[in-house]
């Protein structure tokens, strides 16, 4: 089995895969990064978001050989404590009910919050669109996503 | 209450909270690292007055997990800063009811969870006055301090351990509402730090040492039986350790998840028909022959409808059709069991904890007492999560191959091999005469199994002199079980759709409509009726003003519901706006019943989620099957509701006094219904059968405006 060298949350990790590994199965059940989540395996739910270079990209359709020489975020790697204005806003509206899908929407949110600083109401809902949150969180999930924006500029 | 101390010294931080200087910025305590005593099982209190408090229900994201250690803390008098929270285990000698299921938990808990507070409390306070030698009637506590007479104080961990040994009081004075300062607060969802950071808290998140990830093949449609499977080519996969065919499955055993799931597709089973496949498009034709029919088990009946129905000046009769539903956990199925001769550790997400943990007994034939069960976070649960089989299969599968295993479901595996909301249809009939509604007659045909006996009681039972309710139903080898207000979560939007049609027909207000019914509920005597005429009628009243029913502007129409269900009164008022020849779904304003709210900022939230899942599902949710098989396994062929599509939900509790009710799932049932009534005044078609989104020529502005 080859041997892959990852930058993941600016450490570099090896781990030992097959080459069509999903980059999602190789953090959750190589790296011990578990706070990606798997939702559906074909990029319709979002829960697996990273940021790949800084872009939001579906961690389940992308695979560990694809993933080589990039610069990969995942949601543990965002800030050190949770104090991410996205996290502390997230915080402050008190977003989550299972909490499943949060990872995505968080991390969906804050790349397109570093893309567009000063969003509108629609902007934000087009942007936040394609993760799917089970329990319908969204009237606060769009909440908190203005809420940092404001706060970040 | 048992009293022992904790083995191996925990670290202990001579930070006393109770008396620490508030300006200095002091690092946060990391609370679970304290040597805690043992209280009782709900409650650890450390010498320096840190609490943990076990919440003992599972968390589905119904926020449990927050409100019920918050109603234990209230009436133990600590501060909420002073607590930490921890999920409790499987714990049948301390703990009752550990289910998250019927929107019970906080109403099932109401009395003991402050009467366990309380009780700790008294027994803090008699260990302080004995310490004194005063009466304990003279003490008073106040978060976490108790002071006597002469002023002196104690706090909770001055006394702890003298009070753990203290006699358990029989009866303790309850907190009134007046005085509660945690209790009708707002509270951030205890584990919001974990969640937002990624640490680990699901089932699929659970790790242990030497771990296998099983995949595991079931049938490829319902009524199939596993004849032979050829292994050769999913052991040949690198990482592959273990193949094992238990009854009509066969697992995959992988080092990781991804090898185990992609070896399954390796399997090359033979099915044969073990029954027969079916369709939707029988099951339709079966079940509108069932209403047409005459087969029915009655489960209501007052005075005569037939006879009335000949009476009448007026009669409406409808149809109304639902489709499977699966319930779409965005966590999908999994399970952790480490079966050996010794023990059985079981960990992940049940919301049935002590009903799988005794099956899974009886299944490997072992003591119950053998088993620990740990209950994860899950990500949702809907239902799905009460049946344990998948915890059934990683015990079995673990005890087959004496490992640890994980059994994990794909999407795909979690939406073919449910255990769906079932088929069903409901035909309402209505005689009205001399302008009031004096017979109501409503069938039901399912699939597997009817309505339970609570609901023919629901409003309108005892608001109509003749009423009558009968059920039907077809066995099906397709599961079929409880889904988010089983039964209401349609009959809701049939029931009021049909009202708001009967209000048209009438030529009456359709908000009158039901407050006049519900006069003839008041002073009832009839046991059997457990909605209450007054709260419902306020509701009504708070839901008419909150959403300016009857003074919108041109241009925005709004449909009305009102609903009770698991012990909750809810009324509910979508508004509808037409966009570029579309009807839009912009706000729901949805008023609630449910007593004290323990948690505002967590109640909301869940009645929010409630009603925009009630509407993603009627617009959206379109599943059916077709030679055993379902049509959708994933999001590409499976609408789920996303961001764009939610409307503002605007939700008003009334404040009242009551004992705590349901909200995990009153808020959904109504919520289709009111859309589907705002439809039809914005477009001019009722809507009768769900998903919504399947009759687009329905869901059209109409040529000419709507005036009126």
């Amino acid at each position: 089995m080859p041997t892959y060298e990852l930058k993941v949350n600016g450490e570099t990790r090896t781990l030992e895969v097959s080459a069509d590994m999903p980059l999602m199965w190789a953090l959750r059940d190589h790296l011990d990064l578990v706070g990606t989540k798997y939702g559906c395996g074909i990029a319709q739910c979002g829960s697996c978001t990273v940021h790949i270079d800084g872009a939001a990209v579906r961690s389940c359709v992308l695979t560990v050989d694809q993933a080589q020489g990039k610069e990969i975020t995942t949601i543990e790697g965002l800030s050190e404590d949770g104090s991410h204005p996205v996290q502390v806003a997230w915080k402050e509206i008190d977003v989550p009910q299972c909490g499943y899908c949060q990872a995505g929407q968080i991390m969906t949110a804050t790349a397109f919050l570093n893309d567009n600083p000063n969003p509108s109401e629609e902007e934000i809902k087009s942007a936040m669109h394609g993760n799917i949150c089970r329990c319908a969180s969204y009237n606060r999930i769009l909440r908190a996503v203005s809420l940092a924006a404001e706060n970040m500029s | 209450m048992r009293t022992s101390s904790l083995a191996g010294g925990g670290l202990l931080i001579g930070f006393n909270f109770v008396t620490a200087c508030k300006p200095k910025a002091e690092a946060p305590i990391d609370l679970a690292s304290l040597n805690y005593n043992d209280f009782n099982a709900f409650i650890k209190i450390a010498d320096n007055g840190a609490v943990t408090i076990f919440s003992p229900n599972p968390e589905i994201g119904q926020g449990i997990k927050t409100s019920m250690p918050m109603i234990i803390a209230e009436e133990l008098d600590v501060s909420w800063d002073m607590v930490h929270v921890e999920q409790g285990v499987l714990d049948t000698e301390n703990y009752t009811r550990q289910v998250a299921g019927g929107s019970q938990s906080i109403r099932h808990g109401w009395d003991a969870l402050r009467q366990t507070g309380a009780t700790a409390r008294q027994m803090l306070v008699n260990a302080a006055a004995a310490k004194w030698g005063v009466d304990a009637a003279e003490c008073t506590t106040s978060e976490g301090v108790i002071t006597n007479a002469s002023g002196e104080t104690f706090t909770y961990g001055d006394v702890v351990n003298e009070a753990a040994a203290m006699e358990v009081p029989e009866d303790v004075a309850l907190k009134s509402v007046k005085d509660y300062k945690i209790i009708g607060t707002d509270r951030s969802n205890v584990d919001i730090d974990e969640i937002i950071t990624g640490k680990p808290l699901f089932g699929l998140d659970y790790k242990a040492e030497g771990m296998l990830y099983a995949s595991v093949m079931r049938p490829p449609a319902f009524g199939q039986k596993l004849v032979s499977v050829d292994d050769a080519g999913a052991r040949a996969i690198t990482g592959v350790t273990d193949v094992v065919q238990f009854g009509n499955k066969v697992a995959v055993l992988a080092s990781d998840t991804w090898t185990a799931m992609k070896a399954k597709e390796q399997l090359r089973p033979v099915w044969e028909a073990e029954s027969a496949a079916e369709s939707t498009a029988e099951h339709d034709k079966i079940l509108i022959g069932l209403l047409d029919g005459n087969e029915f088990n009655t489960l209501r009946t007052d005075g005569d409808v037939k006879k009335a129905f000949a009476q009448c000046d007026q009669i409406l009769e409808r149809t109304y059709e639902s489709p499977f539903l699966p319930h779409n956990c965005l966590e999908p199925m999994n399970f952790y069991a480490n079966v050996s001769a010794e023990k059985i550790h079981l960990v992940g997400p049940i919301q049935t904890p002590e009903w799988t943990a005794n099956r899974i007994a009886e299944l490997l034939e072992r003591d119950v007492a053998d088993i620990r069960l740990e209950m994860t976070r899950q990500g949702g649960g809907f239902g799905r999560r009460l049946y344990g089989d998948f915890a059934l299969e990683a015990a079995e599968i673990s005890n087959l191959v004496q490992k640890p295993v994980q059994v994990v479901f794909s999407r795909e595996d979690d939406m073919a091999d449910g255990i769906y909301r079932p088929a069903l249809k409901y035909r309402i009939k209505a005689g009205v005469k001399g302008g009031k509604v004096i017979a109501y007659h409503l069938k039901e045909a399912a699939i597997n199994s009817n309505m339970y006996g609570l609901i023919p009681n629901f409003f309108p039972a005892g608001a109509i002199e003749n009423y009558q309710v009968d059920v039907a139903k077809y066995d099906s080898n397709i599961t079929t079980g409880a889904w988010r207000a089983p039964y209401t979560n349609f009959l809701a939007f049939a029931e009021q759709g049909f009202f708001d049609e009967l209000a048209e027909l009438m030529e009456v207000d359709r908000v009158q409509l039901r407050l006049d019914m519900l006069q003839n509920v008041k002073g009832t005597e009839d046991e059997r009726i457990q909605y209450s005429p007054e709260r419902m009628e306020k509701v009504i009243q708070a839901a008419v003003e909150k959403s300016g029913w009857g003074s919108q502007p041109e241009g925005t129409y709004q449909g009305f519901v009102n609903y009770y269900c698991h012990n909750s009164h809810v009324a509910e008022v979508a508004d509808v706006v037409i966009e570029d020849g579309i009807p839009v779904v912009k706000k729901v304003t949805c008023v609630v019943d449910c007593g004290i709210v323990i948690n505002p900022l967590g109640a909301k939230n869940q009645a929010e989620g409630g009603v925009i899942d009630g509407i993603g599902h009627s617009m959206y949710g379109d599943f059916s099957f077709e030679n055993g098989k379902p049509t959708a396994t994933n999001f590409d062929k499976y609408r789920l509701i996303r961001m764009r599509e939610a409307p503002q939900v605007e939700v008003h509790f009334m404040e009242n006094e009551h004992s705590p009710t349901g909200l995990g799932e009153p808020t959904l049932p109504p919520a289709g219904g009111a859309v589907a009534n705002a439809l039809k005044a914005a477009t001019g078609n009722r809507l009768y059968n769900q998903p919504f989104s399947k009759y687009p020529e329905k869901l059209k502005a109409p040529d000419k405006e709507i005036l009126g």
